[in-house]
């Protein structure tokens, strides 16, 4: 059988991929989809601990993380969709409401 | 069998990873996370999570995917962006930090779990993973559960509200640099 520490090294791997891809692009979309990859890489590793421990509880935990990153998403696309109405663009660049 | 799974869908969720964070496309993108949604349902059944991985497939990689898709069809595809630098020396710093971050995570969980052993689910799972699951959501966890279906109605009368168009009659000015 596999050992633990290699499904939460992937996880690992996983979730700093995601925040590469949050510091490098600039497209508001693929920031956002680096979001959702880091949120599933944290599951991964609740349903690691679930099976180490014997019990069910981390992936209760990973079942919520799902319900709550289904909202993100919803309102996280409509502040997008809104961004890009005022500004025509869905770069992250552009998004500075407060500064002039 | 396990081994060769879990080898075959690690390198197949890290390649397209990096391949999302750098498609040029925006849709290829999308694809990609898909293709990664699919790599960790079948590792969430490799660690007899088996709700789990119906539930990554239905709402992961159908109902979160295709509103990506829809939001990304619905700005048009835009190839301008690419890694364009706007920030002096952004792009060196961002991967020393992630190389320090993956130093950091592996450091940290090879010494807590060098040696731990998976305890396995076959008590937990005895009367069938779905059930505990349900039992577990209606019993212990009753009040995050029903708290849950209050942050999903708030999200989308707030989608709902954000996503509303202005009224025309408004005066507001436009901003300028629009």
């Amino acid at each position: 059988m596999i050992s633990p520490f290699a499904y939460l090294a992937l996880a690992a791997v996983l979730f700093s991929i995601g925040v590469l891809g949050v510091l490098l692009r600039r497209n508001a979309l693929i920031v956002f989809m680096s979001i959702e990859l880091m949120l599933n890489a944290v599951n991964l590793t609740f349903v690691t601990f679930a099976r180490m421990r014997g019990t069910l509880d981390g992936q209760v935990l990973a079942f919520f993380v799902i319900a709550v990153a289904a909202a993100e998403v919803v309102v996280g696309l409509a502040i997008i969709v809104a961004m890009y109405r005022r500004k025509q663009s869905a770069s992250v660049d552009d998004a500075r409401l407060f500064k002039w | 069998m396990e081994r060769v799974v879990f080898a075959l869908m690690s390198v197949g969720s890290i390649f397209s990873a990096v391949f999302m964070i750098y498609g040029a496309n925006t849709v290829h993108s999308a694809l990609a996370l898909v293709a990664n949604f699919f790599t960790l349902a079948v590792l969430y059944v490799l660690l007899e999570a088996h709700f789990l991985a119906a539930v990554q497939v239905i709402v992961y990689a159908g109902a979160i995917m295709v509103l990506f898709l829809f939001v990304i069809m619905l700005l048009g595809v835009d190839r301008r962006d690419s890694l364009r630098e706007t920030i002096k020396l952004q792009l060196p710093l961002a991967y020393v930090f992630v190389a320090g971050l993956v130093g950091l995570l592996m450091y940290t969980l090879g010494s807590a779990f060098h040696r731990t052993a998976f305890t396995g689910l076959k008590q937990a799972n005895a009367a069938g993973n779905t059930q505990g699951l349900g039992r577990l959501l209606f019993t212990h966890y009753l009040f995050p559960f029903e708290v849950t279906s209050l942050l999903l109605i708030v999200a989308a009368v707030g989608a709902m509200v954000i996503g509303k168009r202005r009224a025309p009659t408004e005066t507001e000015p436009e901003d300028e640099d629009a």
